[in-house]
């Protein structure tokens, strides 16, 4: 499976277009991490944790997009965007979606 | 009075903590861009032509980079007068850097010599008290150029 930001494959044909593929995940840190996260926010710095945790949950939200393009029976994902909110303090919400296509 | 206190503390470590890390920081920084000066970085969609067959592949790099108690303070001054906010500028600065770093190094750890496409993202995660913004997450993605 191919997953790419690209609208083109250099010498591949897109041979067939399945439409929009997306994948979501919603994680939190336990409170340990939060409060720890509240003590760096004195400090400045980087919060390890939290990138620890979006970077998973990014992963996370890929694999079922990946997921949802195999069982469209395409064998790539172009055009891959990723978004991120906040939901709740200490919550995010990683998407990420693209089109899916078979390429020949 | 206790309160007085408590904020002069926390200004003062702030100050100090905050100046030495981000010093700290800004030197890996540009140590780690000139390593990486190599793999350019490019924003165009569309691939440069190759006579050599290459793998695309998706590379993607991120930070969560939060701002001290001494520069939300002077921060929350600002907004008084209005202008720029230096100390979130330098946090946002020092984010961007550091993911496409991040990106960068996850290509050459695949053998790229280009990426491109690149698009970045910014997102606040945490929310201080009274609104005020406490970290920013910065997302860099692209596609890395591998030739076989």
């Amino acid at each position: 499976m191919m997953i790419t930001n690209l609208e083109i494959i250099p010498g591949k044909r897109i041979a067939k277009h399945m439409g929009l593929v997306q994948g979501s995940s919603v994680r939190a840190k336990h409170v340990g991490r939060d409060i720890m996260a509240g003590f760096k926010n004195i400090f400045g710095g980087e919060l390890k944790g939290y990138t620890e945790l979006l970077q998973e949950s990014r992963e996370e939200a890929v694999e079922r997009m990946k997921e949802q393009a195999k069982a469209v029976g395409a064998n790539a994902v172009l055009n891959v965007r990723f978004s991120t909110s906040s939901v709740a303090v200490g919550a995010a919400e990683l998407f990420a979606y693209g089109s899916a296509v078979v390429l020949e | 009075m206790v309160d007085l206190i408590v904020l002069i503390v926390l200004l003062a470590l702030g100050y100090g903590f905050g100046r030495f890390a981000e010093q700290r920081h800004y030197r890996s920084i540009r140590k780690r861009e000139s390593e990486l000066r190599r793999i350019p970085a490019v924003a165009s969609r569309i691939p440069p032509i190759r006579s050599t067959p290459c793998d695309a592949t998706l590379v993607c790099g991120s930070v969560v980079v939060s701002v001290d108690y001494f520069k939300r303070f002077v921060a929350g001054l600002r907004n008084l007068v209005g202008g720029r906010v230096t100390s979130y500028e330098s946090l946002v600065d020092r984010a961007r850097r550091e993911a496409i770093l991040r990106m960068k190094a996850q290509a050459k750890e695949l053998g790229a010599d280009m990426v491109f496409n690149i698009k970045l993202e910014t997102s606040s995660i945490y929310q201080g008290r009274r609104n005020s913004i406490g970290s920013v997450e910065v997302l860099a993605y692209g596609t890395a150029y591998i030739p076989h």
